[in-house]
C-alpha cells in the first residue's frame, strides 16, 4: 500500500513549526554558530533572513511540499521488513524508504528547499559539495529543474569510486569540479565550494548538503529533512499502533540523521541511534566517527566534534562509504549527544558490506553504502530485543552508485584487484 | 591597544607613508629556511603576519595552501611557529607581528595558553580568518589579557552594521579584504576599494590596512596612497613556490620585499589623503 493514500491531504502530515531552534546566532549549546570568513558573514546573514521569511510564507510550503508529492515522490513508504526481522529473532524492523525518492537518496529533500530559496533570492548559479555523489545528483537534478547554473565540487579520490554519479551529474548539465587539495575527498570539496563561495556570492546560491556548516545551515537542512521523521512517525502509528522503540540512522554530517531522528526527540521512549562509520575498525584509527571517537573543534562554519590530531590539524578519514567519510558532524547532533539525547553506534566497512548483502537477499532492496551502516546496527540492536518490540531504520539511499565499490570487494571484478 | 603595534602605525604616518605587511607561512619550506626567510622579511617590513599552518586553509588561494601543506609536511608544530616569532622578535624590537590563521588550531591549544605563549614569543595581535566578531567570545578575554590585539576584517560585502562592530570588537587595525574571494586572487578595481577604504576610515578610528590580491609594486603603490598599511602575502609565498632547485629563494624574497618597499615609501605624504 503507498503510504500517501492514506493520507486525504498530503501536507496535513506535517508540522510546520520550528522546535528546538538554536539561538540567534546558530549555537546548539556551545555547538554551531557562525565562524565564517567576514566576506561569507553577509550572505549567510542573507540565507537567514531569506529562510524565516520563506518558512513563514504558506505559498512557499505549498510549492515546496507539491514538489515533494509530486516530484520527489513523497511520502516514501515505510515498510516492515518481515523476512530481515526474522532471520535475527529480535524487533520487528520497519524501514523508511527514502531509497525510493527520486534521484534515489534523501537528500533531494533538502536541494528541493535550498534550490527554491535559491531562486526567491534571485539567484541565476548554485554550487555544492558532495562526498558520494548523492548530493551532487540532487542538486545537479534541481539546477536543471530550475533552469540554474550549477558547479559540483567532489574530491578526485571521490570521483573514483562514484563514477556513475559522476556521469549523472554531467548528464544534467552540471559541471564537476575536481578537487585535488588536501585528501581530496568530502572535507576538501567544501574547502573549494566556500572557497569559490567567498568569490562569486552576489550571483551564486551554496545549497549545503548536510546539517552542518556555518549558521543557518544545519538548522536549514534539518528542517528540510524532518519530512522524513514526521512521515515515519504518521506511518508506523498507522501500522503499528505505537511509536518505535529506537530509531536508527547513519551519519556522516548528519542530514538524513535529523531528518529522521529529530521529529523523535520529544518522543522520551523513543531510543535515538546514530551509526558512524567505523571503517577497519575504531581501534585502527581509519574510520570516520566524529563523535565517537573526536573531540569539539571548528571547521567549516561550525563548533562540532571532530577528528583531529592534538594540535588542531584536521585528520583524513576513512569509511568504504564516501558519503561518510567526513571528520567533522552536524552541531546539533554533537549536542544532543553531549545531551544524553543521543546514543552511538558504528559499524565497520565489512560490516556495512555484509549488511548489503543480507537486505538484498532477504527483502530484495539494494541499500546505498551509507544505509547500511544504519542496518548493520540496527539490526544488532534489532537481536537484543523481543519480537513485539519495533527498530526504525532509515534506508537514506539506494545502493546502485556503489555496485562497482561492492563487486570489487566480493572479487567479482576479475579485472580489478 | 597593544603600545608597539600603535607606535608603528605612528612612526609610519611621521614617516609620511603607508605601512608594508608582509605574510609568510611559519615553517614554509622547513623550519630553518622559514627562519631566514622571516629576518629577511622582517628587516624591510613595518608589520610581520606569521601564518600559522592549518589543514584546511578555507579563505586561501592555491599559493598559500600549498604552502600550510609544506609546513606540516616538514613537521611544523604550533610550537615551532612560536619559536620562530621568538627569534624575529629578538632582532626585530619595534616591528608589528601578527599571528594569523585558523580557529581550530589555537582552539585546540585552549585560547589562554595560545594567548600566553603568543605574548610571550612577543607577538602583538592575532588574526583568525573565521572567528568573526559574533563568534569573539570564544577568545576575546583572552587575547586583552595578554595584550594582543584582535585584528578583525571587512570585505566589499560588509555593511555599515558589520563596520561598526569590527570597529568595536576589533583593536590594531582593520583588515580590509580587497575583493570578494580568496588570497592570490586579482586585485579588485581601485576606485571601489578607495571609495569603500575612505568609507571605513569615516567610521572607524582605527589604520585600516588593504590585502589580498597585491602582486606588484605598482599595485602597492596604488593602494598606499589611501591606505594606512599595504599587506603582501601569497606574492611573497610564491618566492617560495616558484623557486627552482637552484634558486637561490632569500634573494629572491629580498628582491621583491625590497621593491615592495620602495613602492610603498615613495609613496609621499603629500599623494596620501
Amino acid at each position: 500500500m503507498n503510504a500517501s493514500c492514506q493520507y486525504t491531504d498530503f501536507a496535513s502530515m506535517y508540522d510546520l513549526e520550528i522546535k528546538h531552534a538554536p539561538d540567534a546566532g546558530g549555537h546548539f549549546g556551545r555547538f554551531g554558530g557562525r565562524f565564517a570568513a567576514e566576506t561569507l558573514m553577509q550572505p549567510l546573514k542573507e540565507i537567514e533572513e531569506a529562510f524565516f521569511e520563506a518558512w513563514n510564507d504558506d505559498s512557499f510550503h505549498a510549492e515546496r511540499l507539491q514538489l515533494l508529492e509530486n516530484y520527489v515522490g513523497r511520502a516514501t513508504p515505510l515498510y516492515h521488513a518481515e523476512r530481515l526481522s526474522k532471520a535475527f529473532g529480535g524487533a520487528q524492523i520497519y524501514l523508511k524508504r527514502e531509497d525510493l525518492t527520486h534521484t534515489g537518496a534523501h537528500k533531494i529533500n533538502n536541494t528541493i528547499g535550498q534550490g527554491l530559496l535559491a531562486r526567491r533570492m534571485g539567484k541565476k548559479r548554485v554550487i555544492a559539495e558532495t562526498g558520494a555523489g548523492q548530493h551532487g545528483v540532487a542538486t545537479a537534478t534541481v539546477a536543471a529543474m530550475f533552469g540554474m547554473a550549477c558547479d559540483i565540487y567532489m574530491g578526485r579520490e571521490d570521483m573514483a569510486r562514484q563514477m556513475p554519479n559522476v556521469l549523472r551529474m554531467r548528464l544534467l548539465g552540471a559541471n564537476v569540479i575536481p578537487v585535488d587539495s588536501g585528501t581530496a575527498t568530502l572535507k576538501d570539496a567544501v574547502n573549494e565550494a566556500l572557497r569559490n563561495w567567498v568569490a562569486t556570492c552576489e550571483n551564486t546560491f551554496y545549497i549545503f548538503g548536510t546539517a552542518a556548516g556555518p549558521h543557518p545551515y544545519p538548522l536549514l537542512v534539518r528542517q528540510f529533512h524532518t519530512v522524513i521523521g514526521q512521515e515515519a512517525r504518521a506511518q508506523i502509528l498507522k501500522q503499528a499502533g505505537r511509536l518505535p522503540d529506537v530509531a536508527v540512522a547513519c551519519v556522516g554530517g548528519g542530514s538524513n540523521a535529523m531528518g529522521l531522528l529529530h521529529p523523535f526527540r520529544d518522543d522520551a521512549s523513543v531510543r535515538l541511534v546514530a551509526v558512524e562509520a567505523a571503517g577497519y575498525g575504531l581501534s585502527t584509527g581509519k574510520h570516520a566517527a566524529s563523535l565517537a571517537a573526536g573531540k569539539a573543534g571548528i571547521l567549516h562554519g561550525n563548533l562540532t566534534f571532530l577528528l583531529e590530531d592534538e594540535e588542531g590539524q584536521v585528520m583524513g578519514t576513512h569509511s568504504i562509504s564516501a558519503g561518510l567519510d567526513y571528520p567533522g558532524v552536524g552541531p546539533e547532533l554533537a549536542f544532543m549527544l553531549e545531551e544524553g539525547r543521543l546514543q552511538l553506534d558504528a559499524a565497520t566497512d565489512d560490516e556495512a558490506l555484509e549488511a548489503l548483502q543480507l537486505l538484498t537477499r532477504s527483502e530484495g532492496i539494494i541499500p546505498a553504502l551509507e544505509s547500511s551502516h544504519a542496518l548493520a546496527a540496527g539490526t544488532r540492536i534489532a537481536k537484543t530485543m523481543d519480537t513485539d518490540q519495533i527498530v526504525l531504520i532509515n534506508l537514506s539511499g539506494r545502493g546502485d552508485k556503489d555496485m562497482n565499490t561492492v563487486f570489487k570487494h566480493l572479487g567479482w571484478l576479475e579485472n580489478e584487484s | 591597544m597593544n603600545i608597539r603595534l600603535s607606535k608603528v602605525f605612528e612612526r609610519c604616518k611621521q614617516e609620511g607613508h603607508a605601512a608594508l605587511i608582509g605574510y609568510l607561512t611559519a615553517g614554509d619550506p622547513d623550519i630553518a629556511t622559514s627562519g631566514e626567510l622571516l629576518q629577511a622579511l622582517a628587516d624591510q617590513t613595518d608589520i610581520l603576519e606569521i601564518g600559522m599552518p592549518f589543514s584546511d586553509p578555507m579563505a586561501d588561494g592555491p599559493v598559500i595552501q600549498a604552502a600550510s601543506e609544506r609546513a606540516l609536511e616538514a613537521g611544523v608544530h604550533i610550537d615551532d611557529v612560536f619559536a620562530l616569532t621568538r627569534s624575529v622578535r629578538e632582532t626585530h624590537p619595534d616591528l608589528g607581528i601578527v599571528l594569523m590563521g585558523y580557529a581550530n588550531v589555537p582552539y585546540a591549544m585552549g585560547f589562554e595558553t595560545f594567548a600566553e605563549k603568543a605574548q610571550d614569543a612577543g607577538a602583538d595581535a592575532v588574526l583568525i580568518v573565521d572567528i568573526p566578531p559574533e563568534e569573539g567570545h570564544i577568545c576575546d578575554a583572552a587575547l586583552k589579557k595578554h595584550d594582543l590585539d584582535r585584528i578583525l576584517l571587512l570585505s566589499p560585502t560588509s555593511t555599515d552594521e558589520r563596520i561598526r562592530l569590527a570597529s568595536e570588537n576589533g583593536s590594531g587595525f582593520i583588515y580590509y579584504v580587497s575583493l570578494t574571494g580568496i588570497t592570490g586572487a586579482d586585485m579588485g578595481d581601485i576606485d571601489l576599494i578607495r571609495n569603500k577604504v575612505a568609507h571605513i576610515q569615516s567610521m572607524s578610528d582605527m589604520p585600516v590596512c588593504v590585502g589580498f590580491g597585491i602582486k606588484t609594486p605598482d599595485q602597492a603603490a596604488q593602494v598606499a596612497q589611501f591606505a594606512d598599511g599595504v599587506v603582501v602575502g601569497s606574492h611573497f609565498v610564491s618566492r617560495i613556490s616558484e623557486a627552482g632547485c637552484n634558486d637561490d629563494i632569500l634573494a629572491s624574497l629580498l628582491n621583491s620585499a625590497g621593491n615592495m618597499r620602495k613602492a610603498v615609501s615613495s609613496v609621499s605624504a603629500g599623494a596620501r589623503a
